[in-house]
């Protein structure tokens, strides 16, 4: 072989692999990028319902209840706006409390209740997830603009 | 030919860029929807005369600091010292406003505590750390369950407001404090607003 | 008066680094022997001020000096020695300054081990080495001093994260730091190589070694820190696809890319640009990855603003050491072409393919960690992206690469066939497919997946015995196996036992994902629960307070149908300083499975939630990076990497003998 086209076939099998890997990014993307909501825009129905997202906030002081088998828990997150029922199954992070930021992944089903199938609680005793605290900081502004 | 090897010097180039331009986009200098507000009308009990209440407006005239705290938050250790020594200057009175005392605490467990039981451990534990720590208040008010705390938009402890004389929110700050935010931000906001009035 | 002592050491360091920076290249430039040699000594007072440093530091945590800062935020009089000593790192100030530390060493390492090298060429390497320690001593004492001294003192600190106190944390940070700064060994033999504008075969033997040890730490570091989230998240994973995770990953996969592309380089002269920019890539991605974990950035975009002169000092040290060095390849890098030329079946191909496959690898993880913090940085929305994304992109990127990996090593140099090879390699191909199949069959999970991993997993197996069986029979010469064996050099051992160690890893990580069994239940004493084919009793739970803990322990009776295996002892501790929870969980560790289980919370009637995991092969995710560790020491400690360094010596014993 020619060393011309040798090199030719070097740079193409180059440029290919490189379009196929920028495919597979994007397309991975797409289909398993998590988009977070902040629980006023979950009542106001601007999440899409029977899609994985994320719901930040507070866990609302005395929502905790445990199902009868003690293991399904639910529990209501707010951003002090708008409150939006949560159910799980599963162990909750050691510092999820009541009246302290947590995040959850899972589904808006039919029913209105968020179906999570992750709970996220902060790293340490200081601050809320960042995702929680910017649904809070949501809230308190829109809460800011309608009293005006 | 040559251009090629400019690649990743430019590829970096632009990821720096972006970088800088991030930083400058600085999060925190978004004003809080209170800010020049008035402060939210509050009356909580003193921490260290827990039967007298004390209100915003009877700071009115004068310009003072709202520092939110708590004995379980790490960071808050962290800004006390500044706080400490500022109160030693004698600038500006500092109100605390204790936060969620027992309730904020995560390893508490708070089932079956009643109210006056939470109150009676809040005002203890919280005497105690201002005794180990150094008291930099004016005085402290407890709010036990953190309702006032939500008024004022609360949602990581320490923070900081500062207020005008006519009880407007001038200046809010998130997180500890530091001295370079004190001597650079904060000082010069409070003299400002006194030299104003 | 302790704390000030290390302050006045690290300000000591700083200006020896900055002679060693200056000192050396002005030498090597002007070609002044003497100024040269100002660079070992340098490095080594640096060296030494910098252990003094370190050392003042851990006795104030040792001491609970509270009105030290960091020890205060920290640190706690009941804390354990060991993670008074380990709380050093255990925050931004101190690992930067073990950082620093790790970089000081590998400095040193080099000044011992280059006798056999160029003076001038050495003088270079210390020159780069040490402006790199320039801007990390004085990042320290300019934005994050660690003596900063809290006055009044509290009484009490408060204590190290509880999530750090582990035995895994002891060795993890310094294991991670050592390979991480590793890779500035080969950035400053490849920039130096650049200045003098000779990147020859020499350049990439020197390299080398350098480059797989370091290499071998970060596999070390990041395993470790694996086992540690295995065991001390409490709910059985091993990999998170975290920030802080790929942090490590993305140097890892170019470093790689690097030590094979550096092979290439060695012993065919080709890809020589190409391996300078991945040795220019490598440290970059340390440096950077280190900055995203310690800055917090990750946590909270935001976290910058709370320090901002922080964030600013970091980009300016990103920019400086990147830019200087890609504006440098710019210039040198076109003259670089040329080298061996090679067939498109050849070694070099497959080296290549993988090379490149690596660094897209690299590149898509790179991605995948920044973006969510771009668009939050911009105020575009927040989004995340998971293990989902990294599975998705990272599959399909490696799977060639562990079928190239195999097929490497049996091509020849320059140029090979495609028939012979396929001749060889076919049966074995078959064979990996038959087995890998017939593998999920057995196990009963035929998922794509599953089947993947396993055909994968065979193949790597099955080419390695292939391989050392052709290498036994082309050493044919000597009589004995145990002669042809120890014929076979250290470095080939060392190829061998890390592409192993990969099949290793595939066969830990496909079999733990496809069988692994979870069960949550609620337990009372004397209650009995079922998984996976084993039974746990639960027999109670005790008080079992630490010196800086409270804890409630679990006595769970591990049985294999009538007959017990062991006792599980799982916590839930509460430390006392933090007031943070903590789920301690309780391993039953086995060649082929492991039984994990982690005790809940307590219900009101009493009864506990008990998690029950059931994890077979995960321990042979480890066992493989073991290997590729253990790998990587072979190779590094080939003789052909000492040869020269003796010859020198009997050299120069030889030349005194003479004077005399």
């Amino acid at each position: 072989m020619k060393p011309r086209s040798k090199r030719l076939m070097l740079v193409g099998g180059g440029v290919a692999l490189l379009v196929a890997a920028i495919a597979l990014v994007l397309s991975a993307f797409q289909q398993n990028l998590v988009f977070f909501h902040t629980p006023t825009e979950v009542a106001e129905g601007k999440a899409p319902l029977g899609k994985t997202f994320r719901v930040g906030g507070m866990v609302e002081d005395g929502s905790i209840r445990r199902a009868g088998d003690g293991l399904t828990v639910s529990f209501a997150i707010t951003d002090t706006a708008k409150v939006i029922p949560v159910s799980y199954k599963g162990t909750l992070p050691d510092l999820f409390k009541e009246g302290k930021g947590a995040v959850v992944q899972g589904r808006l089903e039919a029913d209105g209740v968020f179906h999570a199938t992750e709970v996220l609680a902060k790293h340490d005793e200081n601050y809320m997830p960042p995702e929680a605290a910017h649904a809070v900081e949501q809230a308190s502004k829109a809460a800011e603009t309608l009293s005006q | 030919m040559k251009a090629k090897f400019l690649v990743p010097l430019v590829l970096f180039l632009a990821f720096a860029g972006f970088l800088a331009f991030g930083l400058t986009l600085n999060p925190r200098e978004v004003p809080s929807p209170l800010i020049d507000k008035p402060v939210p009308a509050f009356s909580l009990a003193r921490l260290d005369a827990p039967e007298t209440r004390f209100g915003a407006e009877d700071m009115r005239g004068q310009v003072w600091l709202l520092n939110v705290w708590a004995s379980w938050c790490v960071a808050c250790r962290q800004e006390h010292p500044v706080l400490v020594s500022l109160a030693r200057q004698d600038v500006v009175p500092i109100v605390g406003l204790n936060y969620k005392e027992l309730r904020g605490d995560g390893g508490i467990d708070m089932r079956g505590v009643s109210l006056e039981d939470e109150t009676a451990r809040s005002i203890q534990r919280a005497r105690r750390w201002l005794a180990d720590h150094g008291d930099p208040y004016a005085l402290s008010v407890l709010d036990i369950d953190g309702r006032v705390g939500i008024d004022f938009g609360v949602y990581g402890v320490p923070e900081t407001f500062l207020i005008d004389r006519d009880g407007r929110i001038r200046y809010k700050h998130i997180g500890p404090i530091t001295p370079e935010n004190l001597q650079q931000v904060l000082l010069p906001k409070i003299e400002e607003l006194k030299r104003a009035g | 008066m302790i704390p000030e002592l290390g302050h006045f050491a690290l300000v000591l360091a700083l200006v020896l680094a900055l002679v060693q920076a200056v000192v050396p290249l002005v030498g090597a430039s002007r070609n002044r022997l003497a100024l040269m040699a100002v660079g070992r000594p340098a490095a080594q007072g640096q060296f030494f001020f910098v252990v003094v440093a370190y050392v003042c530091l851990t006795i104030a945590f040792v001491q609970s000096d509270f009105s030290l800062q960091l020890a205060a935020t920290n640190s706690h009089s009941a804390t354990p020695l060991i993670y008074k000593i380990t709380g050093v790192w255990g925050n931004h100030e101190g690992s930067l300054l073990l950082w620093a530390m790790s970089l000081a060493l590998w400095t040193v390492a080099v000044t011992v081990f280059s006798r056999h090298l160029p003076e001038a060429f050495v003088a270079r390497v210390l020159g780069v080495l040490g402006w790199v320690s320039v801007g990390f001593i004085s990042f320290l004492l300019v934005t994050s001093n660690p003596f900063e001294r809290l006055l009044p003192a509290v009484a009490e600190g408060r204590d190290l994260n509880p999530l750090l106190q582990d035995p895994g944390m002891i060795i993890h940070p310094p294991l991670l730091y050592m390979g991480y700064v590793g890779f500035s060994v080969a950035f400053a033999f490849a920039i130096a190589a650049l200045l003098t504008g000779r990147l020859d075969a020499a350049w990439a033997r020197w390299s080398r070694p350098w480059t797989t040890v370091a290499w071998v730490f970060l596999t070390a570091g990041i395993a470790v820190g694996s086992g540690w989230a295995y065991y001390e998240l409490g709910w059985g994973g091993w990999w998170f696809w975290d920030p802080v995770e790929n942090a490590s990953f993305i140097p890892w996969l170019v470093g790689t890319a690097l030590m094979h592309s550096l092979a290439v380089t060695e012993k065919r002269g080709a890809f020589r640009s190409w391996t300078v920019l991945l040795a220019i890539g490598a440290f970059s991605l340390a440096l950077l990855g280190t900055f995203l974990v310690r800055s917090g950035v990750i946590t909270s975009v935001h976290a910058f603003a709370t320090d901002p002169k922080r964030g600013l000092y970091i980009l300016a040290l990103l920019v400086i050491v990147i830019g200087v060095s890609l504006v440098l390849y710019a210039w040198r890098a076109p003259r670089l072409t040329g080298g061996g030329s090679f067939g498109l079946v050849s070694r070099e191909t497959s080296l290549l393919a993988n090379n490149v496959l690596l660094a897209v690898a690299a590149a898509s993880v790179l991605l995948g960690t920044l973006y969510p913090l771009f668009l939050d940085a911009l105020n575009m929305g927040k989004i995340s992206v998971g293990p989902p994304y990294f599975e998705a992109v990272f599959v399909p990127l490696m799977t060639p690469v562990v079928v190239l990996m195999m097929v490497g090593p049996f091509l020849r140099w320059k140029t090979d066939g495609v028939s012979p090879v396929l001749r060889r390699l076919a049966p074995t191909l078959g064979a990996a497919l038959v087995i890998g199949t017939g593998t999920a069959f057995a196990v009963d999970h035929v998922t794509w997946r599953t089947v993947l991993g396993l055909v994968l997993a065979a193949w790597v197996v099955l080419a390695s015995l292939q391989l050392l069986g052709n290498r036994l029979r082309d050493r044919s010469g000597a009589a004995r196996l145990s002669a042809r064996l120890r014929a076979i050099p250290s470095a080939w051992w060392g190829m061998w036992l890390g592409h192993l160690g990969i099949g290793v890893f595939i066969i830990g990580v496909t079999l733990v994902g496809s069988l692994d069994a979870t069960l949550d239940v609620r337990m009372k004493e004397g209650q009995r629960a079922e998984l996976a084919g084993y039974s746990f009793v639960f027999r109670g739970v005790q008080d079992a307070d630490g010196p800086n803990y409270d804890a409630a322990r679990a006595t769970i009776g591990l049985y294999r149908g009538e007959r017990q295996l062991t006792t599980l002892t799982p916590e839930k501790r509460l430390y006392r300083a933090q007031g943070m929870p903590m789920t301690e969980a309780s391993i039953d560790i086995g060649p082929l499975r492991d039984v994990y289980v982690s005790l809940g919370e307590q219900l009101e009637d009493g009864s506990w939630i008990v998690s029950l995991y059931y994890k077979p092969f995960i321990s042979w995710i480890w066992l493989g990076c073991l290997l590729m560790a253990l790998g990587g020491i072979f190779a590094a400690a080939d003789r052909r990497y000492r040869r020269t360094a003796e010859h020198r010596s009997t050299a120069a014993v030889a030349a005194a003998g003479r004077a005399a």
